[in-house]
């Protein structure tokens, strides 16, 4: 059982990783600030996500598998909250988002009102 | 497996390396400061493979996280598009050189020297000496015992920063506050209440947890003052709220330089010894520094972020 439990916790490492080079190379590749904080906020947490479920598979006891699964949790809601405010900030200074059939223009975007 | 760990080594120092070039060289200030925040996680990563797990806490605190938001803080504050020394004049030529083969030789002493330490260390030393400490762990009974003047003297220096930073104060310019973010998202203030009392529950699990495994006042120090900081610089109430609070606020910035104090000549009166404390007590009064001492290192790092005392 315990045996089982360690090669499912690689799989689940592997897998994640797999997520990661994927979020990675989004990174690297995709053309504009908001559809790369697609590709890290949504590839790297699902990556996070299973590397440390494989990671409490192998843990040693609840406390510590329960303690990897809290650092997902709080990786979850502070890179979603961050990639918000970094897309809003990035659309208030004026960046908009590239679109297929035109150019990418830099003045067409709404700017939200200033509080 | 150990070539594996081998290789992953060397790609952790060469990581180290190049990112410590970029930091230094690259000609944008906001890529310089990521790639200096990037070199502290993988320092800190550095220090888990050498078995240093307490420096690791304190090296991704304070490196990557403090400074690096005290960095972006600053940047966020110069005027936009100047950028750093981009084309060195022809004169500085020599003297870049230098400084460059200064600091290699420098490096390669310091090698030399770390090679031709003693082997094991003091470790076996601490350890036959660990039961007389009053705690269990290594890393707590050097700082806060065995060495605990190094450990004094750290907060002073700490402090006597503090002190030079507010001296730089709002004479200088106009009195700064928060950061209005350039939208009014809900998120980040909901993000500050939400993590708020993990920055509670947090340091004192590292402060429980410094008595028999890693953890200990600088880690929980550094937390809780980075989640000061995320305060500082999502609200702009809790400002007005340490002016109010000016008495409060020195008292516990002073508390663990002078609780350290304290028991210090407390020892002296005791045992006759600076610093030397009874047995029996020693595992209270250590608790109690060390939670003196993390409250400070908390206020310490937020401190930095006030630029000038509040209510000056």
């Amino acid at each position: 059982m315990t045996e089982a439990l360690h090669w499912l916790g690689y799989a689940f490492v592997a897998a994640g990783i797999l997520f990661f080079l994927a979020g990675s190379l989004g990174l690297l590749r995709f053309p504009d600030v908001f559809t790369r904080l697609h590709a890290l906020t949504k590839a790297d947490n699902l990556g996070l996500g299973l590397i440390c479920l494989g990671l409490a598979l192998q843990a040693s006891g609840p406390a510590e598998a329960v303690k990897y699964l809290l650092i997902w949790l709080l990786m979850l809601v502070a890179s979603g909250i961050g990639a918000t405010l970094i897309a809003s900030t990035a659309l208030a200074c004026g960046l908009a988002p590239r679109q297929a059939d035109r150019p990418p223009s830099t003045s067409t975007s709404q700017r939200p009102t200033e509080q | 497996m150990s070539v594996l760990a081998w290789g992953f080594d060397m790609l952790l120092a060469a990581g180290l390396l190049w990112l410590a070039w970029q930091a230094l060289f690259t000609q944008r200030r906001f890529s310089a400061v990521v790639n200096f925040m990037a070199f502290y996680l993988l320092m800190a990563l550095v220090w888990v493979r050498l078995d240093a797990p307490d420096i690791a806490l304190a090296e991704a605190a304070i490196g990557a996280g403090v400074t690096g938001a005290l960095l972006l803080t600053a940047l966020g504050r110069l005027p936009a598009g100047t950028s750093v020394g981009a084309d060195p004049r022809r004169w500085q030529r020599p003297l870049q050189h230098l400084a460059m083969a200064g600091a290699g030789m420098g490096v390669i002493w310091l090698a030399w020297s770390a090679y031709h330490l003693p082997r094991p260390g003091l470790a076996g030393e601490v350890t036959a000496t660990l039961d007389a400490t009053g705690v269990s762990h290594a890393v707590t009974a050097v700082l806060l015992n065995l060495r605990a003047f190094d450990t004094l003297l750290e907060i002073v220096i700490m402090l006597a920063a503090v002190v030079l930073v507010w001296s730089l104060g709002p004479p200088l310019g106009p009195p700064l506050r928060a950061f209005a973010p350039a939208t009014a998202l809900p998120g980040l203030p909901a993000l500050s209440h939400l993590l708020h009392p993990f920055f509670v529950l947090v340091p004192v699990y590292l402060l429980w947890r410094g008595t028999h495994a890693p953890g200990g006042a600088f880690p929980a120090g550094a937390v809780m003052g980075a989640g000061g900081v995320l305060l500082l610089l999502t609200e702009a109430r809790p400002w007005e709220y340490l002016r109010h609070h000016r008495l409060l606020l020195h008292v516990l910035l002073a508390a663990g330089m002078a609780l350290f104090l304290v028991v210090a000549l407390g020892g002296m009166l005791l045992t006759g010894t600076f610093f030397a404390f009874p047995l029996f007590l020693a595992p209270t009064l250590i608790m109690a520094v060390e939670i003196a001492t993390a409250l400070s290192i908390a206020l310490m790092l937020m401190a930095f972020y006030l630029y000038g005392e509040p209510g000056q």
